[in-house]
């Protein structure tokens, strides 16, 4: 075997830590990657989880990238070794030249390790032994001492991390100092018996700025808040529960009355998918706004709601946090695989709106406008996150808001426009845009009320089967769709450098390995002009970015290239024109996986003519 | 058949109520269920009692589920706004509605194949829950729509019209309620308009859960004999524990009643039920006896009837999850929206 020299890399590295499920060891991988943050380095951390509680094996990657690529790169140069039953699996993933940070307080044969790594053992059983009598205390610290370690080998500022540690304790002062002791302890015994720092070292920048740190389910939920959510109900599913959870806490800190202390909110676990948006369709046929949380099985559960929601024209937000399916799937892994399903959930012909946040930031806006646009088109707004944003912390652009801004509350019939004499069909299409009149239950003593029905029915909601009738509504349904499509977040289009024939089409949480990928591309000399398609109804800028290329290749994170199949179908395009880059093993995207098969099919494109070769 | 519009005139001296209000004022379309059947009854009853308690009609929001009786909605209260939703989701899309507005008075309808089979689970929950509702039952044994199926509350041994004879368990929605933890709760006949009036009119003004379970016979498929829920079967095996008047406002007690024989129960919004006892030893505070007696006397055939349970005390869900007074649905940005000094203090903190 070749002398492999160690990666030598400054800012610009992947870590694993790999921990057994339970053992308390989130909290400070987390911390680690904070610290790092703090050193004005760009991270971009991954829970790799399995569906259980404790026992089985978890993984936290942190990506440390000076140049932002906050996609997951793939590979690992540093694997700090905390779980004996992934070791084999674990050893093996490491880069060549990459470094192992391993427990040594037990002797391990030397065939457990790879000759072209670095090994670095700590002992950290033995001083945590030494230190701890309690067992959850050894189990805990054990956790910081190594974060004590690696901030010795990586050059990590000790202050910082005590600042963070700090904060993270305010007010605690025996957790804050008995945490700290611990950190020192580790970083002690690495400067007095490792040569300190490696090639791979954390140094000072500038390239975090205003950036916010968080989860895109957190973000979602508050965008909820903001949005004027009112009331909520959902049943546990992963990853889909912390969206309800972050709900319920923000509205503990921002929408209690300040003189009563009472909730200006309700939120209600339900006994199931079902209850759940049953109980969102009431409350928004009675003008609060409302949505559920929920991720592929629930969709499939709710979908004889999403019809009535569709066809009797209720507003309705469904937060949608994406895992790998069908059926109960992966749980606990991330894909964009129900683009199909939720576009056209339910019997019938429906369709409706999808919006694809990249980001925490965009899935605070794109929440926030959820609720306007559900009661301004009157129907089923589906917010399209995945595992990959919603459970993991991301950077990003720091949230904003207009105190301006009035919710839009959409065509609604008070008591004083009826006693005006203004005709009042609940399905009539006084302005052409599809989008009828509706009033609130309670509203006047004899005008206005109506019957809600998810049978067809006419203009003025009397039930009605005639064939005329019935098909006067559907098309006015699409001509909702129409207007829908001008409404919803526009794509976001990025020229190459130079003019190119072809095109890329990505959405949602691929973002950030796409952004990567075009310079990866451009490289190696291939130019790409690209769209972030955020919203469907597909905006006529889609359309028109296909028909400006050649072909356009189409990012997405599932089996069956849904989004492509969208497109194809709703805007006739020859599905030739249209190549698949198709991911979906339940990891995250890398930017690696999108250059390689781009550019393996670009290079395809250049393979010189056969005659031409032989000549 | 498309929509049929009813007459709008109706005769000058008709009696008003309180709120000038007269019957008509809560009566809606013209029902499109067979002639004769229980639903109807029912819907009269609903009618009936909205008008004694001078309810304003369009402050009543009617949800529905699928089936026979869930369309009776569209029949009375035609100024309320009603919702004929999902089969057997009627409880979740009530309770999304209250929450939404507490002001409003919410009447769940629903049939014994909504309630009892396809939204047991939905059924159950609201109850649980504490959601302030009156949940009527019209119960038939019977699929109607769909022609004469079994449903989950037909008795075992029973016969179907096609003379098949049913070998499920039925399952006993009082029975049930009683178990969930419901507030009020009465079984009462379609046939038996003045036990059924004032039963409706007390679960409205009930604030809790209130549960009525109507054994309304199906004139097309669950009126023939080897059936438990005909018009003859329940009459001859119809055992009322007590009658009910329900008073609100300051009329004072009536001086009819022989004493002994009455027991006044006030409800937390003032108004006050009137029991007339038929059965000495019922008492209707005593959720466990109550459970008892319905299982002994089902043992004998019996379909006991009246007011089975009530606490006067309840509380419902919006107790429990202590929100405004103010109804969530009028809130806008200033009340709900937080603002942009708070969210420079939550990106700062997230840094």
């Amino acid at each position: 075997m070749s002398v492999q020299s160690p990666i030598s890399s400054v800012n610009d590295f992947v870590v694993r830590f790999a921990n057994v499920n339970g053992s308390g060891s989130a909290s400070a991988n987390e911390l680690f990657a904070r610290s790092i943050l703090r050193h004005g380095v760009p991270v971009s951390p991954r829970n790799i989880f399995p569906s259980n509680i404790q026992g089985l094996p978890t993984w936290y990657e942190v990506r440390v990238t000076e140049d932002g690529h906050l996609g997951a790169r793939g590979g690992v140069d540093m694997m700090v070794a905390m779980n004996p039953q992934t070791w084999d699996k674990d050893v093996a993933s490491i880069e060549p030249g990459g470094y192992l940070f391993y427990d040594s307080t037990k002797p391990m044969p030397s065939s457990k390790f790879r000759e072209d790594i670095t090994v670095i053992g700590v002992p950290l059983t033995a001083i945590t032994n030494s230190t701890y009598t309690d067992p959850r205390q050894r189990q805990l610290f054990k956790n910081i001492i190594y974060l004590g370690a690696l901030c010795a080998l990586l050059d990590l500022d000790p202050k910082v991390v005590e600042q963070l540690i700090g904060e993270q304790y305010k007010g605690k002062e025996k957790l804050l100092s008995s945490n700290v002791h611990a950190l020192h302890l580790g970083r002690d015994w690495a400067l007095q018996n490792l040569k300190c720092p490696l090639g791979l070292r954390v140094k000072k920048s500038d390239k975090v700025g205003d950036r916010i740190f968080m989860e895109g389910n957190s973000a979602a939920a508050l965008g909820a808040v903001y949005g004027g959510a009112t009331v909520c109900a959902w049943y546990p599913i992963t990853p889909s529960s912390s969206v309800a959870e972050a709900f319920t806490s923000h509205c503990k800190k921002y929408r209690h009355d300040p003189e009563t202390g009472k909730a200006k909110y309700a939120i209600v676990q339900g006994e199931d998918e079902l209850a759940s948006i049953g109980i969102v369709i009431g409350a928004s046929w009675n003008g609060a706004r409302a949505f559920t949380a929920t991720s592929g099985p629930g969709i499939s559960l709710m979908t004889e709601f999403i019809g009535l929601s569709y066809f009797a024209e209720i507003p309705a937000v469904i937060m949608n946090i994406q895992r790998a399916g069908p059926s109960t799937g992966m749980p606990t892994r991330t894909q964009q695989c129900d683009v199909i399903a939720c576009a056209y959930a339910s019997h019938g012909d429906t369709k409706h709106v999808l919006l694809f946040p990249e980001d925490p930031a965009e899935a605070f806006e794109f929440a926030a406008a959820a609720f306007d646009l559900a009661e301004r088109l009157q129907t089923t707004i589906f917010l399209m996150l995945d595992l990959d944003i919603g459970m993991n912390h991301r950077l990003c652009r720091p949230l904003k808001w207009d105190d301006a801004k009035q919710y839009d509350r959409g065509k609604v019939m008070t008591a004083e426009m009826l006693e005006e004499g203004r005709d009042f069909g609940r399905y009539l299409d006084v302005d052409g845009d599809g989008i009828p009149y509706r009033t609130y239950p309670g509203t006047h003593p004899t005008k206005g009320s109506y019957f809600t029905r998810g049978t067809s029915r006419d203009r003025y909601a009397r039930y009605s089967e005639e064939g005329a009738v019935y098909a006067d509504n559907m098309q006015r349904l699409v001509r909702k769709f129409e207007t829908a499509q001008d409404m919803v977040p526009r794509p976001l289009q990025a020229n190459a450098a130079k003019p190119t024939k072809y095109g890329v089409l990505y959405f949602g949480s691929t973002s950030p390995a796409m952004d990567e990928a075009i310079g990866i591309l451009e490289a190696r000399g291939h130019q790409l002009d690209r769209m972030r398609i955020r919203a469907f109804p597909f905006h006529s800028s889609v359309a028109s970015f296909i028909a400006d290329h050649d072909f356009v290749y189409v990012v997405e994170q599932n089996r069956d290239a849904q989004l492509r199949q969208l497109i194809v179908n709703e805007n006739g395009i020859d599905p030739v024109r249209l190549v698949p880059i198709l991911h979906y093993d339940g990891t995250p995207i890398t930017a690696r996986f999108i250059a390689n098969a781009i550019g393996d099919h670009q290079d395809h494109l250049k393979v010189t003519p056969l005659r031409k070769a032989v000549t | 058949m498309t929509y049929i519009a009813k007459p709008k005139f109706h005769h000058p001296g008709l009696k008003k109520n309180e709120l000038g209000y007269t019957h008509r004022d809560y009566e809606g379309k013209i029902s499109t269920l067979c002639a004769g059947c229980g639903h109807d009854s029912i819907t009269a009853s609903i009618i009936e009692a909205c008008y004694e308690l001078s309810i304003e009609p369009h402050r009543v929001a009617k949800i529905s589920g699928i089936g026979c009786s869930s369309k009776t909605p569209d029949y009375f209260l035609g100024n309320s706004h009603g919702f004929n939703s999902v089969h057997g989701r009627m409880p979740s899309v009530l309770t999304g509605a209250n929450l939404a507005n507490r002001d409003l008075i919410y009447l769940g309808v629903s049939g014994d194949g909504d309630s009892a089979s396809i939204g047991f689970g939905q059924f159950a929950h609201s109850i649980r829950r504490a959601v302030n509702m009156t949940y009527i039952v019209e119960n038939n044994g019977v699929y109607g729509l769909t022609k004469g199926q079994f449903s989950a509350t037909a008795d075992r041994g029973s016969k179907s019209k096609k003379g098949v004879t049913n070998t499920d368990n039925a399952i006993d929605l009082v029975a049930i309620a009683l178990q969930l933890g419901a507030t009020f709760v009465a079984r009462s006949f379609s046939g038996d308009k003045t036990q059924l009036v004032p039963l409706i009119a007390a679960a409205i003004r009930h604030k809790g859960a209130s549960f009525i379970d109507v054994i309304s016979p199906c004139i097309a498929f669950n009126n023939h004999a080897g059936s438990t829920k005909s018009f003859d079967y329940v009459r001859e095996h119809n055992d009322a524990v007590n009658r009910l008047d329900v008073l609100v406002g300051r009329e004072p007690i009536s001086v009819d009643y022989a004493p002994g024989t009455v027991q006044v129960v006030e409800q937390h919004d003032g108004s006050r039920l009137a029991l007339r006892k038929l059965d000495a030893d019922y008492d209707p505070h005593d959720r466990l006896g109550a459970m008892t007696f319905l299982q002994k006397h089902a043992a004998k055939g019996q379909i006991v009837t009246g007011l089975l349970y009530v606490d006067p005390d309840a509380e419902d869900l919006h107790t429990h999850l202590d929100t405004v007074e103010t109804p969530l649905n009028t809130m806008d940005e200033r009340a709900l929206c937080p603002g942009s000094a708070v969210l420079d203090k939550i990106n700062a903190s997230l840094r």
